[in-house]
Order: structure tokens, then sequence, then C-alpha cells
């Protein structure tokens, strides 16, 4: 039995959108390599839209994996829907992770939340 | 797709004519070395000849020879048998860092049972200093026990230089050789050991083949009780077909380890040259020439190991890592972090462990594929692009 679904590999073998948006409206950085995940999200914000996510990553498959998917999810949501989604939701959408790699699940959506709250600490007062 | 597996330390095949051995002894000679009748006589005589056979690739005697399951058990049966004999004479034993979770984690268990517990430090090649285990013993001192080999960084202790301060002191010394036997030569009366841990799979024989030598007059209470075989120093119907193949492979490492060992040694050193040649940032683990001819440990700076090894899959290369992801625990290796590397490299040690099959022809392509995939991963990785912009951190 592979340690990994389908689903999951799928997103390890070509993972979508990589990389860091140069003038990006909110970066969120989590973890750091002495836990093994490291994970920082650019977005690019526009009507309230996430119009670009993007994302570099230092770790396991699982970790690649949910950056991926995390990516792929909020790509085009508003603000508040990309707000949303859980930890939880991202493993369900890669049709479950090995339990000892859950932990890394919990990192993409709080990346993810992190670049957004960045984003709206920096256009708070502005608008 | 063509299969390379560099992971031979995890598993490797029996060797064809070990399995032929093993073979008469499923179906046609089933019986009980313990029978008084005829089913007994073959397995009987399979097991002396089998005990005959390992103690040529040891130096030692045939009855100091005692078949176990796994290394893990000869470890656990060595360091709790010991404790439990000199339970009189004192409570103090002596390790290292980096020895593997069957010796440590029986060392724990002792320590809560109220032994004292001393693991002496490493060099940052993984060495034990023998000043440093002169230094630890003190008069309760009653089991002194270094690996003679790293499974992990390769590295080979000065075992004849550690067991002779232990004899000395009059201190019983183990070593668990289980990454050298069937490597690197090694001779119980020339090293000065009186227990050494040693197992068939290693080297081409079966899983669930091991042993514990036990030096004669060493005083050990049995770890596994029951009945009277192995003379009383290990229960248990003795597995005749593996114990037959781990003899048959031991016959075989004596005859055939110069030169396995040397064309392993060409595949290591040539494979070392080529990624070093090949691949920016990456660091050798272990010491340079004091290494097992079978192993290679590197760190590569800036991604993982569980990334880097999934992709070698792909391209149809195993190998092993020692990073937090890959562990079942989710813990870095202990045995790198006593050699003083920072656990941010440790994240992205690939550990190749050599065997029958491989060849000098697999470097290029291993060489190859380990180059595009450090590079892919690096530039998804977010401390590479850290490093590219603001340089050495």
């Amino acid at each position: 039995m592979p340690i990994y679904n389908d689903e999951v590999m799928e997103h390890f073998k070509a993972p979508r959108n990589v990389g860091e948006i140069a003038d990006a409206d909110g970066v969120g950085e989590v973890g750091n390599p002495t836990c093994g995940d490291m994970m920082k999200f650019t977005i690019k914000v526009k009507d309230n839209r996430l119009e670009d996510v993007k994302y570099l990553t230092f770790g396991c498959g699982a970790a690649i994996a949910v950056s991926s998917m995390v990516s792929e999810m909020a790509m085009g949501k508003t603000i508040e829907e990309a707000l949303k989604i859980t930890n939880k939701d991202v493993a369900e959408k890669l049709g479950g992770l090995p339990p000892n790699k859950l932990h890394c699940s919990n990192l993409g959506a709080d990346a993810l939340h992190k670049a957004i709250e960045n984003y709206q600490e920096k256009t708070e007062g502005k608008e | 797709m063509k299969e390379i597996n560099m992971d031979y330390g995890a598993a490797g095949p029996v060797d064809p004519r070990v399995f032929e051995a093993m073979q008469p002894f499923f179906i046609n000679y089933f019986g009980n070395p313990s029978s008084g009748h005829d089913l007994g006589d073959k397995p009987r005589e399979a097991l002396a000849e089998a005990r005959e056979k390992v103690a040529v690739l040891l130096g030692a005697l045939p009855e100091e020879i005692i078949f176990t399951s796994s290394a893990s058990e000869s470890n656990n049966a060595a360091l709790k048998g010991i404790a439990a004999a000199g339970k009189n004479k004192g409570n103090h034993i002596i390790s290292s860092s980096i020895e593997h979770f069957s010796v440590l984690n029986p060392l724990k268990t002792l320590q809560k049972n109220g032994y004292e517990i001393t693991l002496l430090p490493v060099d940052k090649f993984g060495l034990v200093d023998p000043h440093q285990l002169r230094e630890a013993i003190t008069p309760e001192t009653i089991l002194i026990s270094i690996m003679t080999a790293n499974p992990e960084i390769g590295t080979i202790q000065p075992i004849r230089d550690l067991a002779l301060i232990a004899k000395e002191k009059e201190i019983p010394f183990h070593t668990d050789a289980t990454a050298a036997i069937g490597f690197v030569p090694f001779n119980v009366d020339d090293n000065g050991v009186d227990l050494l841990t040693m197992s068939g799979d290693q080297f081409y024989g079966p899983k669930g083949s091991a042993v514990l030598y036990v030096r004669r007059r060493t005083r050990i209470l049995p770890f596994v009780e029951g009945g009277i075989q192995e003379k009383g120093r290990r229960a248990g119907t003795e597995n005749v077909p593996a114990i037959v193949g781990l003899g048959e492979a031991s016959r075989l490492a004596a005859e055939e380890m110069e030169v396995r060992s040397k064309k392993l040694s060409q595949i290591r050193d040539k494979l070392r040259t080529s990624l070093f040649e090949s691949i920016p940032h990456i660091y050798l683990n272990g010491h340079p020439t004091h290494r097992l001819p079978q192993n290679l440990h590197i760190a590569v700076e800036f991604i993982e190991g569980e990334a880097m090894l999934m992709r070698l899959a792909m391209a149809g290369i195993f190998v092993s890592s020692g990073s937090t992801c890959t562990s079942q625990a989710l813990k870095s290796s202990h045995v790198l972090a006593a050699t003083g590397l920072s656990t941010e490299l440790a994240q992205g040690s690939l550990l190749f462990s050599f065997g029958k099959d491989n060849t000098e022809d697999d470097v290029p392509y291993v060489t190859e594929q380990l180059s595009e995939i450090t590079t892919l991963l690096r530039q998804m990785s977010p401390l590479y692009q850290k490093y590219l912009k603001e340089g050495n951190m």
C-alpha cells in the first residue's frame, strides 16, 4: 500500500502555482526548517478576490501537495471565501493524508490565512 | 523502468545460494532439532553446521554463538542480560549517543529500573573518543556497549582501542556490529569484544536470522526464558531454515567479503565524487575514510529529505533519509544531531546504502536524477530563494 494516495501524488508530482509574487499584496510564512516544514504564500488581490496565489515550500511530500491544493482552492475566491478554507477541507480535498502527516495540512491553510491577514493589515486605514 | 536499490541497509534480497540452502528445511527436513527421534537428526546437524560457519566468520567458538530472531533481540539480550547478571557488582553502563534504538531504548528502561547510563558523545565524524570512555568508567561500571559501525553515517569506531580499555578494567564489552559484519572483516579475539550483535539480513541472509556472540565465561542471564534451546541461553524452537540461511550467508561472506567490499567502496567513492562535482551545497556526513564500504551519507542544503526520496523513487532509485518527515516518529535523526549537524541540514539528509546488484554504471543516472531533483525542489524552496537574495544566512 503506498503511503500517499493518487491525488496527493498527483499534486506532489506536478505542484500548481509554485513561485513568489514579486509585488505581492500579502505575504504569509509559517513553520520552520527545524520542524521539517516551512511554507511561504504570496497573494495578489483585486476587487476583493484572490487574483493570484503562489507559494514556496520546504517540506515533505504531504507539505508540497498541501501547498499546491491550497493554492488551487484559493485561486479566484473572495477574501471571505478563502478565509473559510480550513485545514480539514484541504486534507479532505486531497482524499486524506496519513495520520502522522496531518500536521502538514494544518500549515497550508494557516499560511494562506496569514497572507490574507497581512493584506488586510496593509489595506486597513487606506479604505 | 529500471529500478536501482540503494537502500540495502533497509532490506536486501536473499542470495539465491542462501535460498537454495534453506529450501529443504521448510518441507523435507521440518523436524525439531530437540527431538530425540530421526526427524530431529537432519535439522540438528544443520544447526551445528550453521553455528560453525558463523563462528568461522567471527573467529569465535561455535558454542559462543547464540541464534536470535533479530539484531534488536540480540541487543536487548546483551544489555538486559549483562545488567541483570552484574546487578550485585554495580549499576553503571556506558554506551554512545549514536547507537541504534534497540540499544538506546533498553538503556532507557534500565535507567528507569535504577541503572546509571552514560552516553558518550561523538565528534563531528561520529567517532567515540577512547579517552572519554576511560574517564567515564567508575567502580560501578558493569557494561560498555559501543557499536562497530553506524548504519546511518557509516562511521567505523576504533573498537579494538575501546575494548582494550574495558579489558583493563575487566568490564564486559558489547558491540552492535550489525552494519559491519559481512562488509568489514571482524575477528572477536583481535578486537577483544565479549559480546557482539549481528544480523543475517544485512548481508544477503534471510530476515529473522541474527546472532548474539557471547565470549565463554561471560556472566549473562537469558533474555528469552523457557526451554533449553541454545543451552538455555535463548529459549524457543530454533528457526532452522533462517539459521541455515544465516550460516550459508556467513560462509559466503567469509569467502567473498574482500571482493564484495572492494566493489562497493568503488561505487561509493565514484558516486560521492560525481555528486559533489554536480550538485552545489551538499555535505558529506560521517567519517571521510573510516567508513563502511556500502555507505554514503550526504546532506543536501535548502531542501527536505522525503521530497527528494519520493522524487528519486519516481525515477526508480530507492534511498533513505534521516529527515523528520521520513521517520514515523517525526523526529529527525539522533545520530546526525550527535555529530552536531544542524536540524535544518539533517532534514535534507540522504542515505545511500549499496549492495550486490549496484554497479558503477548506476552512478551517472543517479547523479543526473538527483541533480535535476535538487534543482527543482530548490526552485520551490523558500530557504533557497532567501539564500539567493541574501546570501549565506
